[in-house]
């Protein structure tokens, strides 16, 4: 069991969860996913690692509600535990001193940039960030991303906060800018990582972006995690999560990920039917 | 010698009309009487031809003239001198491939059902609550001069043997799991209907009655590597990860919502319980018709599983002819009783889906079998101009696994083969790193739970006598 040791509401439908897991914190690296079964009914699913603390022997996960998984987490106290927790799963990004590196996240995708941005940066990196969201009440860690950053950039769509607009128009003002730029790492929904990676193609800039596939049991056993990447299968669980943002058939992506919409829904439901007496059993 | 040898018992099943449609175990086992009429036949040869054909060991006709004679408590405990999971190898072995095959009484006529009879003896003992025998180490094994530990990785067919032989021989012995239950491929992968959760709870508290303990959540290669493990005072490491990966057929289509690989869609199904949905929220999308591509026990699964799933129509897609379908006799019959179709010599060359991308039909080809290959198997060739439409919506690709990489990417130093097996001494399983020991599917690929379960049994005398060697050295 792993016990939830701090529990926060970063916005309306966003929560943060430290859980007690002090073998994952010893081996944790930025990009890193676990995968979590909350109780022995539940669902499995991965969620990257936020952030950890070797010495407090915790890890943390920022999760937005969406579906019947994630609400069910949200209901989870001080105190409560999980029933299984495995990691730290997938490839660690590839750090390595590039030069100027910007690091875009995009809504719940910031809580899995800030390690990526913070290890960008201890590797010998210049690191401009630029996060954005809907509105500003989904966007989260603006402070966190400030001190991993050397420069921080804020969009919201709707110009409730920061720049009106989206992360790909900074993008796309600093390369207008002629600002060198030597690599791009971007995560956050996929038509947000597509747009990046459109945009930096026909540059040539390497970009890398991590993928958030369906997934059962995220050890490299069941293959629901395929994408093609460059022509070829590969499974995002154990070949990524990171891929080459120029190579990922992002059509194939999106579709799969919408595998399950009518079930997410029935199952979504179930839950908040179950739920009005305000989800504690 | 013409003495007269009374017919098989068979063995009684549910109604394939009825079973078809609920996750109930099939075969239903012998009453005592059955039993005790089955195991009459047995001639007691002195030559024991069927021990050959077990990879445990198990004590075949002395076990089986304990039933003939209605000793079940004692015919237990001489299974479980060699094999602590009788249970299992009761439903899921190949007998007929192994022991049954060997029986001196399949030249004439049936052989004695060997595996019927040693599952009868383990629900006997369930039944009557008792525990009756253990592993027996007797060959007069000196004390080690102080406790060893043992690491064994993943609690699968291999691993529990592996972990179960240690731990008679006095070890001290933890299994790392990287699911939240144990039995690898027996939890994730064989249905219920063949081998009930029961069972293989059972089997899996005696093992740890003989002091095996399990960390579940503990994948090795990412939360321990090998090297940690002989660091932390493991004198030696069982590797039985299984079989990982699925293969595909690389063709177009194959990524379409609606194909699955057999792994995928079983796991949902038997480990995460989608046909609990939505109590349990994990769902999995069983269409109208489905096909599965392959012919092997796992493709069978499949198949009766969608049946079970509320499927109308559900087809073996398989390359080769009825005689080279891999999948033991006995569960191509019950897929077949249970309605599943045959679509034999005919192989898909592409899935063909709708505007969301969710498979609709599936272009296949007839072949015809030419030349013997590699495998002895004649070689199937396409028909040209052949070429059909078959309409699906959902496809279940059961066509094999490559050992699962977690291991070998996190251990350089540990050798394997170019298709990712780990390579090992056949006899001992010892691979490229002193102390560390492999097998079951990590090693040979997708083969039998049976095979899995001797190569643990032969990996543990192998750990045991290295042990001994760096004890005595020190």
């Amino acid at each position: 069991m792993y016990k939830v040791v701090r529990k926060e509401k970063l916005g309306e439908v966003v929560t943060l969860l430290e859980l007690e897991a002090p073998a994952i914190a010893a081996k944790a690296r930025a990009g890193q996913f676990v995968m979590v079964h909350k109780d022995e009914i539940a669902e499995r699913i991965p969620l990257t690692l936020s952030d950890w603390d070797v010495e407090a022997g915790t890890i943390t996960i920022i999760f937005q509600h969406v579906g019947r998984s994630t609400y069910d987490l949200a209901t989870l106290e001080v105190g409560d535990s999980i029933r299984d927790l495995v990691g730290p799963l997938g490839k660690a990004t590839e750090i390595e001193n590039f030069g100027t590196v910007v690091c875009i996240g995009g809504g719940i995708g910031v809580a899995e940039l800030r390690p990526i941005a913070r290890a960008m940066k201890e590797g010998g990196n210049t690191v401009i960030s630029i996060i954005g969201a809907r509105d500003r009440s989904l966007l989260i860690l603006e402070d966190e991303m400030a001190e991993a950053s050397d420069e921080l950039y804020i969009t919201t769509d709707n110009g409730s906060w920061g720049r009106k607009g989206f992360v790909s128009n900074v993008l796309a003002d600093l390369v207008t800018e002629g600002r060198k730029i030597d690599a791009v790492y971007a995560i956050g929904p996929v038509p947000m990582m597509r747009v990046i990676a459109d945009q930096t193609k026909p540059l040539g800039l390497k970009t890398m972006v991590s993928l958030d596939a369906i997934m059962i049991d995220g050890t490299g056993m069941c293959g629901a995690c395929r994408v093609t990447v460059g022509g070829k299968t590969r499974f995002t669980c154990v070949d990524g999560p990171d891929f080459d943002a120029h190579q990922v058939d992002w059509a194939e992506l999106v579709a799969r990920k919408k595998t399950y919409i009518p079930q997410e829904k029935e199952s979504l439901e179930k839950f908040h039917e179950g739920c009005s007496g305000g989800c504690r059993k | 010698m013409s003495k007269q040898i009374a017919a098989r018992e068979p063995m009684p099943q549910q109604d394939p009309n009825i079973r078809n449609k609920n996750f109930d175990e099939v075969a239903l086992g012998y009453t005592s009487d059955q039993a005790i009429r089955e195991a009459q036949r047995c001639l007691q040869c002195k030559k024991m031809p069927c021990m050959a054909g077990c990879p445990v060991e198990v004590k075949i006709p002395d076990f089986i003239k304990l039933v003939a004679d209605g000793k079940f408590d004692e015919a237990v405990a001489k299974i479980k001198e060699t094999n602590s999971l009788p249970a299992i190898c009761g439903r899921v072995c190949p007998q007929e491939e192994q022991c049954e095959q060997t029986c001196v009484l399949s030249k004439r006529e049936q052989p004695i059902a060997i595996g019927r009879l040693e599952r009868f003896v383990a629900d006997w003992e369930a039944a009557n609550l008792l525990v009756n025998g253990k592993c027996d180490v007797s060959n007069a094994r000196p004390p080690l001069d102080k406790i060893a530990k043992v690491a064994i990785v993943g609690a699968g067919p291999a691993g529990l043997t592996a972990a179960g032989e240690l731990a008679c021989m006095g070890y001290d012995v933890t299994i790392f799991e990287a699911l939240h239950e144990p039995g690898g491929v027996l939890a994730y992968g064989i249905p219920p209907f063949r081998l009930p959760r029961t069972i293989l709870s059972r089997e899996v508290e005696y093992v740890k009655s003989l002091g095996v303990k399990i960390e579940y959540n503990a994948i090795v290669g990412k939360l321990h590597t090998l090297g940690e493990l002989l660091n932390d005072g493991y004198s030696a490491v069982f590797i039985g990860t299984g079989a990982g990966l699925p293969q595909f057929m690389n063709i177009p289509g194959e990524n379409l919502n609606g194909v699955y690989s057999a792994n995928e869609y079983l796991t949902r199904i038997n480990l995460m319980k989608a046909f609990k949905f939505p109590d349990y929220p994990t769902p999995v999308r069983v269409g109208k018709k489905v096909a599965v591509i392959g012919a092997g026990n796992v493709a069978m699964d499949g198949a009766r599983c969608s049946l079970r799933m509320g499927a109308e129509e559900v087809a073996i897609v398989y390359r080769r002819s009825r005689t080279e379908m891999p999948a033991r006799a006995e569960e191509i019959e019950n897929a077949e009783a249970e309605g599943v179709e045959f679509y034999l010599l005919t192989a898909p060359i592409r899935f063909i889906g709708d505007e969301d991308g969710n498979v609709k039909a599936m272009e296949c080809i007839r072949m015809e079998l030419g030349e013997p290959d590699a495998s002895g198997r004649r070689r199937p060739v396409p028909v040209e101009g052949s070429e059909f439409t078959m309409e699906v919506d959902t496809v279940v690709i059961a066509i094999g696994q490559s050992p699962n990489p977690v291991v070998r990417q996190s251990e350089p130093d540990l050798q394997t083969t170019k298709w990712g097996g780990i390579v090992t001494d056949e006899e001992t399983g010892a691979t490229s790193i002193p102390g560390i020991y492999a097998g079951g599917d990590a090693v040979t690929g997708a083969a039998t739970v049976i095979t899995a379960m001797g190569a643990g049994k032969k990996a543990a005398r192998a750990m045991d006598k290295y042990i001994r060697e760096q004890q005595s050295e020190k």
